[in-house]
């Protein structure tokens, strides 16, 4: 029955209507506000389900395929389509932006309408450039994304909050400026802006290499990687707790989609050429920025540095794969490689996500993200205390969660690369424990530090259902990957011949 | 060669409506109470709207000139003609409320500003290079007029003083230019000169080049490129900010028309030369632009230093020299006048009796007070600054591509980078809207008649809608150059 209907479309611009809808409501009506968007959030995540379930893993080629002419002119078209890299970061988009709704229930106050609808339009965008093919659709989308964001953090942001988003808006934008270049050059050596015959396109090694930068600024800003990576701590700690959700559980992943969708099938050579970097880059995420999260007394500003190091397992997997082939690990490690980080970006979506609401929650009551104020909290709020240390034990990488999957696959594989590679990746599992565990043996655990966490009160409905819909998540892709490994196998298997034939 | 035949006239119909009308708001205007302005407000609407539909009415087919060869009314002038009358309908109306609270509501004011109009008319549908200069003159001594038109206002006054003393050192440029090309050739108009640069550019290329470097340097002052911009930052912010909102919008329209005849369809042999000089001129005005608005806290200086830099990306669409680079600079112009109408409108809006409003710091809180103003000035601000989807992005993309098409990639590279610092400004302007809270005995009050509301709304939509459905224009743009 969803045969013939537009359904990517549909995906993408109910939740834009339902922006602009409850902007049209206003300010004034906070309570219509709210609902009207989360009855928008909850019609666009159920419309994201046929997208699974009527999702064809037999095939590696583009689906849901939409293409109209749009701007004849540069032979811009409204092209979208989805394959199974690009599937499962859609049902994130939209599982998330419903939590991050009812999160933002009765906490924010100030201007609901405005909060509520930059959160659906942000949604739509997001979904957007996902499922774009063509180069301009997706590159509207993914700097359109950028606007919702900054007045999120800007308005409802904190202290520090305009340094924190003109420096977001201005890192991401160098970033992409000058992949639209490549994007034009691109187009004016194919004579089309259609990512696919971009894959196909034949380009010199220096022309690859140039290319591969200028996409490398930008989706290096966006995942981010050390040393692009500064804005995202002061961006998080600013950012509501909503903002920091989507920032982390989707935003971030443009990044690794970026890399997936465009530097290898479009560079591969150049990718194979300079994987050292990208190597170096992520490892040094992994270890030194797990160091970094190690000496953070905000719990926020904490998060934020493990996602850069949970990030750099990404684009480890992506890009170690070069190696792999190089070595005799033949395509079984390649395609583990490369699987384990698309497991990774979705596991991470869940955790990230889940952590900072869990931040936020905290925060609501004792308005403090530092760990100092804190202490004991599970003698008052025994309920949430089970969350939270449910979820720092998957940002850990304990076995069972979603958490421990992808980064799991990814260290398996850089094995067959190199030892020291796959050796240095793995101090994840003893960074990463440090950090986090020691964050939660300060907030949750010990005596209860003062009179304030002595006020606690534990979690009410509502916070419990967004926190229990996560941990759900969280163990079910813990302890199944397969329902999301199998439909991105023939993608990833097809990409993964793609980029083992030279352009050159 | 002595007989005297009867030129055309249907082709310059719209400019004899256009003076007819201009002769009637004169008059009529001399027996208006101060209560009833408002009629000529309305007759000059009404020119505006008249001149418009004469302009679609005998749009030919392809093109047709008139008195020997000297006016010519292709695709491009049409497109261009139409651009200009309904930004300057726009300048008319949102100007109306600020006239009348700084006491200069003066039938004047329409008046001047319909031959203004009637000069950019004429700049554009000029093909002989005295026509031209004749364009220019009308424009810019009606622009000098009204800059100076509130007498009490001394900065006014030194702005107009400034701009008449430079713009006329340019215009004698721009004629010494002409006058050189004019003894090598021995014409004046524009199909024939084209033919003799062909001809003698063997014989005469140093002299070529000489006149050339004074007609491009003419055109520089006249569209504010960078090292010709200095008087621009100091007439905008002098100027009633109603006339600013003129000098801002549509005569860059007219000072694109003019490029596009004197450069291409003129001295079109002389390419290489004058590509290479608007490329200077271009990187300069991009870079020095961008910079400098940073340190601005006038809002009307800071837009006047990022019209520089807008500037520099229509030279970029010019000097590429192709049918394509040219389509993309014009659709660069229209929309960039379109979306400063937008930023002035709603400056205009913020004026209030006895204090100008002009500085960004004005703006403290508007989204408190003004949620819907506040979104239209950032829609304008976001399209000046290129993000999607806006309609600036899309006129960045279609100049940046022109250029990436002749190879000149650093160039492009260059433009993006500097406009990324542009967006810095940009942002600041939308940072004091949303995010600082409003002073409590500072509270922005906008009185607006319902119309100017529909029309700002209609005009600040227009930048998102171009933006998403960029076609039609771009259609026009293309088919003014195929």
């Amino acid at each position: 029955m969803y045969a013939d209907w537009p359904l990517l479309s549909l995906v993408i611009w109910t939740p834009i209507v339902g922006g602009v809808l409850v902007l049209l409501v206003g300010d004034r009506k906070p309570a219509a506000a709210r609902k009207i968007a989360l009855l928008f959030s909850i019609i666009t995540f159920l419309l994201t389900l046929p997208l699974y379930s009527q999702f064809n893993i037999d095939t590696h080629l583009m689906q849901f395929v939409e293409r109209h002419d749009w701007i004849p002119a540069f032979k811009i078209e409204y092209f979208i389509g989805i394959d199974g890299i690009s599937m499962p970061l859609i049902l994130l988009t939209s599982f998330t932006t419903v939590v991050v709704i009812i999160s933002a229930w009765e906490i924010i106050q100030y201007r609901v309408a405005q909060y509520m609808a930059a959160f659906l339009i942000m949604e739509g965008f997001m979904i957007g450039t996902f499922s774009s093919l063509n180069a301009i659709l997706f590159y509207i989308f993914f700097e359109s994304m950028l606007i919702p964001m900054f007045l999120v953090i800007g308005i409802w942001g904190g202290e520090n909050r305009i340094y924190a988003t003109v420096k977001f808006f201005l890192y991401t934008f160098i970033g992409s400026v000058l992949m639209l270049v490549a994007l034009i050059y691109m187009y004016h050596k194919s004579g089309s802006f259609s990512i696919l015959d971009f894959h196909l396109l034949p380009l010199s090694l220096t022309e690859q290499i140039l290319i591969f930068l200028a996409f490398l600024v930008a989706f290096a800003v966006k995942v981010p990687m050390w040393p692009v990576h500064t804005w995202l701590p002061d961006a998080h700690v600013e950012a509501p707790t909503g903002g920091s959700v989507i920032l982390a559980a989707i935003m971030l992943k443009m990044g690794g989609y970026g890399f997936i969708r465009f530097s290898l099938p479009i560079t591969p050579d150049a990718s194979a050429e300079l994987d050292w970097l990208i190597i170096f880059m992520s490892l040094t995420a992994v270890v030194y920025i797990g160091f970094v999260a190690l000496v953070q007394r905000d719990m926020k500003k904490l998060i934020a540095y493990s996602s850069i190091a949970h990030m750099g397992f990404v684009t480890l997997g992506f890009f170690i794969v070069f190696r792999i082939m190089a070595g005799d690990g033949g395509s079984q490690g390649s395609v583990l490689a490369l699987e384990g980080g698309m497991v990774q970006m979705i596991s991470h979506g869940f955790i990230s996500g889940a952590m900072f609401l869990c931040v936020g929650v905290l925060y609501d009551r004792m308005h403090s993200r530092q760990i100092a104020d804190y202490g004991g909290v599970v003698n008052t709020m025994p309920v949430f205390a089970a969350f939270m240390v449910f979820f720092a034990m998957a940002n850990a990488g304990l076995p069972g969660t979603s958490g421990f999957v992808g980064e799991f696959m990814v260290i398996l594989a850089s094995f067959k690369a190199s030892f020291w590679i796959a050796f240095l990746a793995a101090t994840t599992l003893i960074l990463g424990a440090a950090y986090t565990l020691w964050m939660i043996k300060r907030v949750i655990f010990g005596e209860v530090a003062n009179d304030n966490v002595k006020a606690l009160t534990d979690i009410n409905k509502r916070e419990f259902l967004f926190l229990s819909i996560l941990a759900i998540a969280v163990l079910v892709l813990g302890l199944w990957p397969d329902p999301l490994v199998r439909v991105m196998h023939p993608t990833i298997e097809n990409l993964l011949n793609h980029i083992t034939i030279s352009k050159i | 060669m002595a007989e005297f035949t009867q030129p055309n006239l249907l082709p310059v119909l719209p400019e004899i409506v256009m003076l007819a009308m201009i002769c009637l708001v004169l008059i009529v205007d001399l027996f208006l109470s101060q209560e009833k302005r408002w009629i000529s407000l309305l007759l000059s609407v009404l020119t505006l709207v008249l001149t418009a539909v004469a302009v679609i009415a005998v749009a030919p087919v392809d093109s047709v000139s008139t008195f020997g060869g000297s006016f010519i009314l292709d695709q491009l002038a049409v497109t261009l003609k139409i651009a200009v009358c309904v930004v300057v309908i726009l300048v008319f109306i949102y100007s109306r409320d600020y006239l009348v609270d700084h006491e200069i509501y003066k039938g004047e004011y329409y008046v001047l500003g319909l031959c203004a109009t009637l000069g950019m008319m004429i700049m554009i549908s000029a093909h002989s290079l005295l026509l031209i200069y004749l364009g220019l003159e009308l424009l810019s001594l009606s622009l000098y007029a009204m800059i100076a038109f509130n007498r009490n206002s001394k900065s006014a006054s030194e702005s107009a003083m400034k701009y008449f003393v430079l713009g006329a050192m340019a215009s004698g440029i721009l004629l010494y230019g002409i006058s050189i090309f004019y003894g090598i050739t021995g014409t004046l108009n524009i199909n024939q000169l084209a033919e003799v640069v062909s001809l003698r550019i063997e014989q005469y290329p140093v002299p070529m080049a000489f006149a050339l470097t004074f007609i491009v340097v003419g055109l520089a002052f006249k569209l504010g490129a960078v090292p010709f911009h200095m008087w621009l930052p100091d007439v905008y912010q002098g100027a009633p900010t109603s006339v600013t909102l003129l000098i801002g919008t549509a005569p860059k329209i007219a000072g694109f028309a003019m490029a596009i005849r004197l450069l291409v369809d003129g001295l079109g042999d002389l390419q290489v030369d004058w590509s290479q000089m608007l490329m200077a001129l271009s990187v300069l005005s991009l870079a020095i632009g961008n910079v400098i608005a940073i340190a601005q806290t006038n809002f009307k200086r800071m837009l006047a230093y990022s019209t520089i830099s807008h500037v520099g990306f229509i030279l970029l669409g010019i000097l590429s020299g192709t049918a394509n680079g040219y389509a993309s600079a014009m659709f660069y112009t229209i929309t960039y006048a379109i979306t400063s109408s937008v930023a002035f409108g709603v400056l205009l809006l913020l004026n209030r009796k006895g204090s100008e409003a002009e500085n960004i710091a004005d703006l403290t809180g508007l989204n408190d007070s003004h949620p819907w103003h506040a979104a239209m000035l950032a829609i304008a601000m976001f399209s000046m600054a290129g993000v999607p989807p806006t309609v600036g992005f899309y006129a960045k993309l279609s100049v940046l591509q022109s250029v990436v098409q002749i190879e000149l990639v650093w160039l492009a590279v260059f433009a993006v980078l500097f406009s990324v610092i542009g967006l810095f400004y940009y942002l600041r302007v939308i940072k004091v809207m949303y995010f600082d809270k409003p002073i409590p005995d500072q509270i922005i009050t906008i009185k607006q008649a319902l119309d100017v509301k529909i029309l700002l709304s209609a005009n600040g939509l227009t930048l998102l809608g171009l933006g998403i459905f960029p076609s039609a224009l771009m259609g026009y743009c293309i088919l003014a150059f195929s």
